[in-house]
């Protein structure tokens, strides 16, 4: 029996010769800027010391860049950000909850037990 | 019969027909399986902040744990990082132009990229080889206790070891025999086991003596990363110049030296987890070959899956389809894999 209830959303997914276009050069800025994201990120680690007293600073600019990257590559390159709304949310909602969740947890954790073997060690 | 029917259609209610997020069933599975192994790799890497934070004294710093390149030597700090970092995202850009090949119903594009795709990730776990075998071997000086007890990373030039003359004949060597091969495992293994002695000789395997024939090293600068009881150094402490090299050897001439040369597997047969580095702690060993060992499987079971689809592509098979959403997926988990690498370099490299 053919079945009507299931549609092949590929088929409508097609773009044109121009669209194309547009859609390379959007990935080659992409490209480019996550190039440029790296080779900062590399400068800051190899010329900045982490005993230095900005060291703070830059380790949160690394985890903004880090976090930067990876909006791109999910928004752009895994076409995250071209879905329906609702797609997006119930994929990054729960997960982002969730993770933040347990960086919290598992840090703060960590700082008391480090504390606890420090006071053993003293 | 009270009350009133509510008449339901298509209008009202989802009629089971188009799906609500417009995407097909294959799609939002592959996300859905994204989500979870996004947890998985999330939940290693907290693990890894986790013990990063309840150790005591100090932890390997990126910078200088990975400072080498391939027949370049040290002094490169994150370089070779940066560059499997480059390889891996130019393949997720060839895949996603891939993908967009594929929405033009471009065969020869898709398979022109996915081409690229392959070789890319071929290129990053090829690198990531050398990047573990040179973990694993670690630097030419090592890791050295000093007298007083504090234990120190070396930076620096190690000079070249050209010969072991034989002074002492032994089971196999005589005497004035002159050793040229496998000399700096030999030396190694020698400093290990405190068979290094005083005016540069080494004591070999057969019973023989034999004098070290070795260039001179450069710019040695010891790091304090541990500290004895009875230190008065603090961690971080640099010993440069001369007196790098005169603390250096007089620990290895000592006779019990303690000296590690990268990540040791195992020591008594028993544990099959890295028992000491020279890096830092012992987890920082575990999590490198766990966070980056599962990575790299993924990257190769991506590699594996891309060259399956290339063929599907060659074979003509997506085009008779209509679309190309098989492209799409796997280009979904191979993108995947390139996202948790940039966080992989960020918490584990840079941070």
């Amino acid at each position: 029996m053919e079945r009507d209830d299931l549609i092949e959303y590929s088929l409508d997914k097609h773009h044109s010769e121009e669209e194309g276009k547009k859609i390379r050069s959007k990935i080659l800025k992409v490209t480019i800027l996550l190039t440029l994201i790296t080779v900062v990120e590399v400068a800051l680690g190899a010329f900045i010391k982490q005993s230095a007293d900005i060291w703070m600073y830059v380790k949160w600019t690394f985890i903004v860049l880090t976090l930067l990257k990876a909006g791109y590559i999910v928004m752009v390159f895994m076409h995250l950000g071209d879905e329906k709304k609702w797609m997006r949310n119930v994929i990054l909602i729960p997960y982002a909850l969730f993770i933040a969740y347990l960086i919290f947890i598992a840090l703060w954790e960590a700082l008391a037990v480090g504390d606890a073997w420090s006071s053993v060690a003293a | 019969m009270a009350g009133k029917t509510t008449q339901l259609d298509s209008k009202t209610l989802w009629g089971g027909k188009e799906s609500p997020f417009q995407t097909s069933y294959g799609k939002l599975m592959m996300w859905f399986f994204l989500v979870s192994d996004a947890l998985t790799f999330s939940g290693l890497l907290v693990a890894y902040g986790f013990v990063r934070h309840d150790t005591l004294g100090a932890w390997p710093i990126g910078e200088e744990t990975f400072n080498s390149l391939p027949g370049l030597g040290h002094g490169y700090p994150l370089i070779y990082v940066a560059l499997m970092t480059f390889i891996l995202i130019v393949s997720s850009v060839t895949m996603v132009l891939a993908v967009e090949a594929g929405h033009r119903m471009d065969k020869k594009g898709v398979v022109k990229w996915m081409i690229a795709t392959v070789i890319g990730g071929f290129f990053f776990l090829g690198s990531q080889v050398w990047e573990w075998s040179h973990f694993i071997h670690g630097s030419e000086f090592g890791r050295i206790e000093l007298s007083d007890g504090s234990e120190a990373i070396v930076k620096g030039h190690f000079g070249e070891i050209e010969s072991f003359t034989v002074v002492e004949a032994g089971l196999h060597h005589k005497k004035g025999d002159v050793v040229k091969e496998d000399l700096m495992h030999t030396f190694q293994h020698a400093a290990e086991n405190g068979d290094i002695k005083a005016g540069g000789l080494i004591h070999l395997h057969d019973g023989s003596v034999a004098k070290i024939k070795k260039a001179h090293d450069h710019d040695m600068e010891l790091t304090i990363k541990y500290t004895g009881s009875n230190s008065k150094r603090k961690i971080g402490d640099k010993i440069s110049g001369k007196e790098a090299g005169k603390q250096y050897y007089a620990s290895l001439y000592s006779g019990t030296p303690k000296v590690t040369y990268g990540a040791k597997w195992f020591e008594d047969g028993e544990h099959w987890l890295p028992t000491k580095n020279e890096y830092g702690p012992q987890q920082y060993a575990h999590f490198f070959f766990f966070i980056t060992g599962f990575h790299g499987f993924h990257v190769f079971s991506g590699v594996m899956i891309n060259i399956l689809i290339l063929f599907g592509a060659m074979k003509g098979t997506y085009h008779k389809r209509g679309h190309y959403e098989m492209v799409e997926k796997t280009g979904l988990y191979w993108h995947f894999v390139d996202l948790v690498w940039v966080f992989v370099f960020t918490f584990f490299y840079l941070v």
